[in-house]
């Protein structure tokens, strides 16, 4: 693990410090000064309507308005109210929620406290993926630091708030990453998602209001109070603004996690920063933001990397997860890896998505054997599309979307396994 | 096997974070397998009278989550990630050097009970791969010869 971003903007600037992730490291570079001044010198209210001035997005994949969410929690319930931190990072190519565990706890416990104040939320629950041990423990020991400072508990920062934090390990699911199969989790059972509505601000975890986000949303938060709506929007697209950590990852020189404005263009990214494939190869194709997310070919990098314009490629930021493959890959092959992960990780509670993904990727596998015929392709456009917007969670989008991303921009991969009989890819990498 | 008094207290402790019990199942879950390597049909019935629901229950989720073991599986938990990006950079070469080093395949235990060699998605060190989980910590950057040298010193 990197200790810091190759490029570092706000969130990573002191990261390469290992005091940054201690208390005193942190509050040596102003730490808790915002959340002190929202809990002191703001309302909720002026909270949330900061962030949506400011028009942070979510960075878990869905890039919802912070303001917005935080806005929907009831404010004239007398039931407990509940935040939740998605550290449940584990879509394929995703790990820069891993580094502001580990290297800045602090900065997402201060979002968070800052969280609680605009919400009025009287607990917060970190559900943390269970392969996360490492940063599990430093998150924990941050947290015991703030608890022995009187940042949470009965008094946060000497005011009348009363917060506190608990940690939660998962144990091994990719669904538990879904909001609502994370609170049902959460719960202690399996993480099976929930029919919405009601949705969690009505109805979350153990039935309260509740309001979900990700790691790298509440590592904003402090930048935003503490600087300002104009100051954030300096960063980023009109509709897109601020950094984000792209993880960089596959076929290139520097693999490794990037803070950039969003909007920056992914050859940029591929190329110039993480300097493009080894070895004198050229590009194939990129998958942009994690393994859900339609892959982009070579001649389609130019794009900023903000969802209004990927969506125009028919793919999204996701959670920035940028995966580079070069030329000699077999795109068949990468197919088998992505269908076989979806087959393992459906929570088999919608019969479209458990049917769907094993025949997803027994028909990818026939393929790849050379056993396929020239009607497995549209075969397979079929099965996602049945799939497509049926189901009670995205997990079914998301193992369809990439499908449908390969046979657009790759389709003569599959129609020469077809036409020869094996594949016509012998150095490409192992499956 | 019972449950030892300070693995009880433990979960003890993680039940009062939460405003329902079963909250701290995966959390009890957790504890208890760290004692005693996996979650046996008896210890699931144990588990299920502190929190007051069915061993079925408990079996649900012990069978849901990969991380938690139904049957006794080697004293360290190898799991070499071969998603995507680490299989762009060699993955599945290294679980195939392992597996020929061990002697076993992937998904199974040494004959001598030391190691279970297995697959596991991705662990968010892509940019590290190939990569593997030992237990609970993580081995980056690695090629065949430091993988294989690390297994080695696994008691």
């Amino acid at each position: 693990m990197q200790k810091a971003p190759f490029i570092t903007s706000y969130l990573t600037e002191h990261t390469a410090d290992d005091a940054f992730a201690t208390l005193a490291g942190y509050r040596a570079h102003g730490g808790y000064e915002a959340a002190r001044r929202a809990l002191t010198q703001m309302s909720p209210e002026q909270v949330v309507e900061l962030l949506k001035d400011a028009g942070l997005q979510g960075r878990g994949g869905a890039g919802f308005s912070t303001g917005m969410k935080w806005s929907f929690m009831p404010k004239d319930s007398d039931k407990p109210k509940y935040l939740v931190c998605n550290a449940d990072e584990s879509e394929p190519g995703s790990f820069k929620d891993r580094l502001l565990l580990e290297r800045a706890p602090h900065q997402m416990l201060e979002g968070i406290l800052i969280g609680a104040f605009a919400t009025g939320a009287d607990k917060t629950f970190v559900y943390v993926r269970g392969e996360y041990a490492h940063p599990a423990n430093v998150l924990q020991r941050a947290l015991d630091e703030c608890y022995a400072a009187g940042i949470f508990g009965a008094n946060c920062l000497g005011t009348d708030l009363r917060h506190d934090v608990v940690v939660t390990r998962g144990a091994g699911a990719y669904i538990c990453g879904e909001e609502t199969g994370l609170l049902e989790s959460l719960e202690g059972k399996k993480g099976q998602p929930r029919k919405k509505p009601p949705f969690p601000a009505q109805f979350g975890a153990f039935g309260m209001p509740t309001t979900v986000n990700n790691v790298e949303t509440f590592s904003h938060v402090p930048h935003v109070v503490a600087k300002g709506a104009d100051w954030f929007r300096g960063f980023g697209t009109e509709k897109s603004p601020g950094t984000t950590i792209f993880g960089v990852s596959g076929h290139v020189k520097r693999p490794g996690l990037y803070e950039l404005p969003l909007g920056t263009r992914l050859d940029e990214i591929v190329f110039e920063h993480a300097g493009g494939p080894p070895d004198g190869r050229k590009v194939k194709g990129v998958i942009p933001g994690g393994m859900s997310m339609p892959i982009l070919p070579a001649s389609q990098l130019d794009v900023p990397m903000a969802n209004e314009f990927l969506r125009e490629r028919k793919t999204m930021l996701g959670t920035g997860g940028v995966m580079v493959m070069h030329d000699a890959t077999c795109m068949v092959r990468v197919g088998c890896i992505i269908t076989y992960f979806f087959r393992d990780e459906s929570c088999g509670q919608c019969t479209q998505c458990r049917e769907g993904t094993g025949w997803l990727h027994k028909i990818m596998q026939r393929i790849e054997r050379g056993a396929g015929s020239p009607a497995d392709l549209d075969l397979l456009l079929d099965v996602a599309s049945k799939m497509e917007g049926q189901t009670i969670c995205a997990f079914a989008d998301a193992a369809a979307w990439p499908v449908q991303g390969l046979l657009r921009h790759f389709r003569e991969d599959f129609e020469e396994h077809v036409k020869q009989g094996k594949c016509p890819f012998p150095e490409s990498f192992e499956l | 096997m019972v449950i030892s008094d300070a693995v009880r207290s433990a979960i003890d402790a993680e039940i009062a974070k939460y405003p329902e019990k079963r909250g701290a199942l995966l959390a009890a879950l957790h504890l208890v397998q760290r004692e005693h390597g996996w979650i046996a049909p008896e210890t699931a019935k144990a588990i299920a009278e502190i929190f007051e629901i069915r061993a079925i229950e408990v079996m649900e989720v012990v069978t849901f989550y990969n991380m938690f073991l139904d049957r006794p599986q080697g004293r360290h938990q190898v799991r070499v990630c071969t998603n995507l990006p680490c299989s762009l950079r060699g993955a599945r070469e290294l679980v195939h050097t392992l597996e020929q080093h061990l002697g076993v395949e992937a998904g199974e235990t040494t004959p001598d009970g030391r190691i279970h060699l297995g697959h596991e998605e991705c662990l968010g060190a892509c940019a590290w791969a190939p990569m593997m989980r030992i237990d609970d910590t993580y081995y980056e950057n690695l090629d065949a010869e430091q993988a294989k040298k690390i297994l080695d010193s696994l008691k």
